[in-house]
Parts: C-alpha cells; sequence; structure tokens
C-alpha cells in the first residue's frame, strides 16, 4: 500500500466512524421520535400526556374485549407491568384477538383513571412462524412475550423532567 | 386446487407478491443478460 | 492466491471468467427458485398466527436480506474504488446499485402486500420501513450519481462517496427492530438463541435466499460486463472480443 493509498483508506474510514457516531448520537437524542408508540406504563408514569393523537402498544389482555353496539369493542392493552382501557369504534385487523399485539392510533383522556380513544388499531404480530398444531402444544400461560414493547420514558424522563419547567 | 388458490382468504395478496417479486427477478435478470449480449451490436449508438 | 486474484482483476480475465460463470449461477437460480417456491406455497403448513398469508415470508425475506447485503458488497466496493483507484471495484460497485434498488423495491411492496393483511396498514412510518425506504433512495443515488459526469472515473467516485456513506443506513435497517419499539416483528432467519420458525418452513426459506443470491450475483456479473465493455470499448482485447462475437452471430 502507498502512501497515498494509506491516506485515501484513512479518510473513508474517519468519514464512516463520523457519521456513524453522528447517527448514533441522534438516534439517542430522537429516540423518543423513534419509538413508534408508546407503552401502557409510559403513559401511566407520564406526568402529563400530551393532548395529540399518539400510538400505544402493548397485549391484548385475555378477557378484555368486550364488543358494544356495531362496531364498538372495547378492550384492555398491557404491558408487562401496566394496563390501560381502550375504546375503539372500527374494523379490526384479522390478526387481532387476545392475547395479540396490536398497536392503537388515537387519544389518551385522563378523565375516570384514564382511557384510550383509539381511531385505528393496528396488529402487531411476532416473528415465530409455527404450523397451528404445533403451535397449540407450545402455548404457554401468557402466550405471547412482552418484550417487543419498550418503555420509550425511560429514556426520555431526564429530558422531559428538564423540559417540564419550559412548558409551564 | 381453487382451494390452495384463495390462500385462505388471502390469495390475493400472495399471489400478488409472488407475481410482483417474479416480475422483479426475471426483468433484473434478463435485462442484464441482454444488456451484454446486445452491447457488441449497439456499440455504436453508446459512443 | 495474489497473482490469482490480480489476474481475475485484469478487465479481459474477469470478463472470460464472468462469461463462464453467469450462465450457471443464473440458471441454478433460477431452479432452486421454482423448488423454493414450490415448496412454500405447497408444501409448507400455514401459520398458527397469520394461515397462508406468511407465505409472504418466501418473497420479502430474500428480497429484504439481499438488499442489505448486495449494498454492504456495494460500500465495500465503493471504498476499493476510492482507496485503490481500481477500475473492477468501480464496475462492480455500479454494476450492483441496480439490482439493488430493484431488490429493495421488492422488499418494499412485497412488505405492502403483507402488512395490509396482516397489521391492518399498506404502510406505516415506523424505523424499519422508513430505513428501508432510504436504502431505496441511497441505491437511486449510486445509480444516478455514476452516470451523471462525463468523465466515467469521476463518475464513480462521486457515487463511490455515496455507496460508503451511506452504508450507516445498513445496520439501522438491520437492528432498527431490536433497538426501538416497531410494527415491525424482529428477525426471524438472523436471530440468536431460540428458533424462531420451524424446519419445514426454515428450509424453504433458506432455498430462496441462495436462490434470489444467485439470481442477484448472475445480474451483477452480467451487468458489470456491460461496463467493463464500455470503459474498455478501445481497448484490443475487446476489439478482438467484438470480431469474434460478431462473427459468431447468424
Amino acid at each position: 500500500m502507498t502512501r497515498v493509498q494509506r491516506y485515501r483508506l484513512i479518510g473513508v474510514v474517519c468519514v464512516v466512524a463520523g457519521l456513524g457516531v453522528a447517527a448514533l448520537l441522534a438516534s439517542q437524542a430522537f429516540r423518543e421520535n423513534l419509538m413508534y408508540f408508546y407503552t401502557p406504563s409510559d403513559l401511566l408514569a407520564a406526568e402529563s400526556v400530551p393532548d395529540r393523537r399518539l400510538r400505544l402498544g402493548g397485549m391484548v389482555e385475555a378477557g378484555s374485549v368486550q364488543r358494544g353496539e356495531g362496531l364498538v369493542v372495547g378492550f384492555v392493552v398491557a404491558d408487562c407491568a401496566q394496563a390501560v382501557a381502550v375504546e375503539y369504534e372500527g374494523i379490526l385487523p384479522d390478526l387481532f384477538r387476545e392475547g395479540q399485539g396490536i398497536v392503537a392510533m388515537g387519544r389518551w383522556q385522563t378523565e375516570a383513571g384514564g382511557r384510550f380513544i383509539a381511531d385505528e388499531v393496528l396488529a402487531k404480530h411476532d416473528e415465530n412462524y409455527m404450523p397451528p398444531d404445533l403451535a397449540e402444544a407450545m402455548m404457554s400461560e401468557t402466550g405471547h412475550a412482552c418484550e417487543p414493547f419498550k418503555s420509550a420514558m425511560e429514556v426520555s424522563a431526564v429530558r422531559r423532567d428538564a423540559g417540564a419547567v419550559n412548558d409551564r | 386446487m381453487s382451494q390452495w388458490l384463495a390462500m385462505g382468504g388471502y390469495g390475493a395478496y400472495v399471489w400478488a407478491s409472488f407475481a410482483l417479486t417474479a416480475a422483479g427477478l426475471v426483468w433484473m435478470s434478463l435485462a442484464a443478460s441482454r444488456a451484454r449480449r446486445n452491447w457488441f451490436r449497439n456499440e455504436d449508438e453508446d459512443q | 492466491m495474489w497473482t490469482w486474484f490480480h489476474r481475475l482483476a485484469s478487465p479481459p480475465s474477469f470478463f472470460r471468467f464472468a462469461d463462464r460463470l453467469a450462465p450457471w449461477v443464473g440458471g441454478l437460480g433460477f431452479v432452486l427458485l421454482a423448488i423454493g417456491w414450490t415448496w412454500g406455497l405447497v408444501y409448507a403448513p400455514p401459520d398458527y398466527q397469520q394461515g397462508d398469508a406468511f407465505r409472504i415470508i418466501y418473497v420479502h425475506v430474500p428480497a429484504a436480506a439481499l438488499s442489505l447485503g448486495l449494498y454492504t458488497g456495494m460500500a465495500i466496493a465503493g471504498a476499493c474504488a476510492l482507496i485503490w483507484r481500481m477500475k473492477l471495484a468501480e464496475v462492480v460497485m455500479l454494476a450492483m446499485a441496480p439490482v439493488g434498488m430493484v431488490l429493495t423495491a421488492v422488499t418494499l411492496l412485497t412488505g405492502m402486500l403483507w402488512g395490509k393483511p396482516m397489521w391492518g396498514a399498506w404502510w406505516v412510518w415506523d424505523a424499519r420501513l422508513t430505513a428501508e425506504l432510504v436504502l431505496l433512495f441511497l441505491f437511486l443515488g449510486v445509480i444516478v450519481l455514476g452516470d451523471a459526469i462525463e468523465d466515467p472515473r469521476r463518475s464513480a467516485r462521486a457515487a463511490a462517496w455515496i455507496a460508503v456513506v451511506g452504508i450507516v443506513n445498513v445496520p439501522i435497517v438491520k437492528f432498527s427492530v431490536n433497538w426501538w419499539n416497531s410494527l415491525h416483528q424482529g428477525a426471524t432467519v438472523l436471530s440468536f438463541g431460540k428458533p424462531a420458525i420451524t424446519v419445514d418452513m426454515a428450509i424453504p426459506l433458506y432455498i430462496c435466499l441462495l436462490a434470489t443470491a444467485l439470481l442477484a450475483a448472475h445480474a451483477v456479473l452480467r451487468r458489470a460486463q456491460v461496463r467493463l465493455l464500455q470503459r474498455e470499448a478501445r481497448t484490443q482485447w475487446v476489439k478482438a472480443l467484438r470480431a469474434q462475437e460478431l462473427g459468431a452471430l447468424p
């Protein structure tokens, strides 16, 4: 390797490393925005949930689905620690069922202990694929894992505390 | 047979994605092969 | 080893090597694709959750894996082009871009066709989907810039910078589902620990992966040949080849 080539190598490595670090820092700073949804723990832990459309992700708690008039449906969405009630009117995806991961889009209402009024519900399935008979044999009491639901607030708690002064 | 084609009600999505992928892969291969074959004939146009 | 490498890196030998290899790679690719698709569509059992809709995995995952693989290959070739000014690396890098873009488009479109029936939405702006869309534009950038400047070598080096810089996006696509909350599920194939897919569903998936890889390799070889011919049009070996080729044509 000649001297020029060595310099070019160092140049390429520096540019890529610099960008990598920049991307890493940016992803840390915007971690909350990169989260596709909040978990029930996030909503309940927050001092004030912003009054705008947001997404709630978690699992439909077994035995919680209640069908109302027409397309109205109520159910409880839970992560590993907390649970919140969700109300929705509309068509549910095929995969919607008890024990299934879902992401609901809507508004958080603080009255009466808090409810989530959803206007859109998407199903989140896991990365495991198996035939139905095997799934039946393997089905545990918990059904699904709750690990795909990461808490966005954990990281942003510090940021929120710092920003709270400006909000008021 | 018709049951297989229906794919449990998801036939439209399953067949559309396979058709689309087939089109993509076939075009990808044939366009590349054709370009190599035609180059000698169309050399004048390229320059 | 190195003499072999240097000989392969010379344009005429690479051209002959590609001519010998490409028909076999492409042929085998299509045969394996037929086997993998038949297996996946007919013999693989339906999924416990998604029923038959899960079969889209046999086109979506190979395309997605290859889109990332091709980008990585393109970035490595781009780095070689920048550092060593290797003509062959420039040519291979530019040959990979359109192939990668086709596979990225296939990934996005089949993903939409899978998302609509399963998630309930064609598209969501979640980290993984957005990063894969960025990958499409990076491929497009390399294609456009690769032919944007009159001097092909300067053009290739400009494109190489995009290819190299964009590599940052590849781990973002791959690990976005582990780092952040996402509607997209985690990795099935390249995941550690628990088996995420049963053997009777996994074997056709691996066959489809291999088939797609071979077809991509075939397209890259052929496209690299054309680029090489364009670059070397005035050299002796291309002229000789041209005479031979035109003589052989009916």
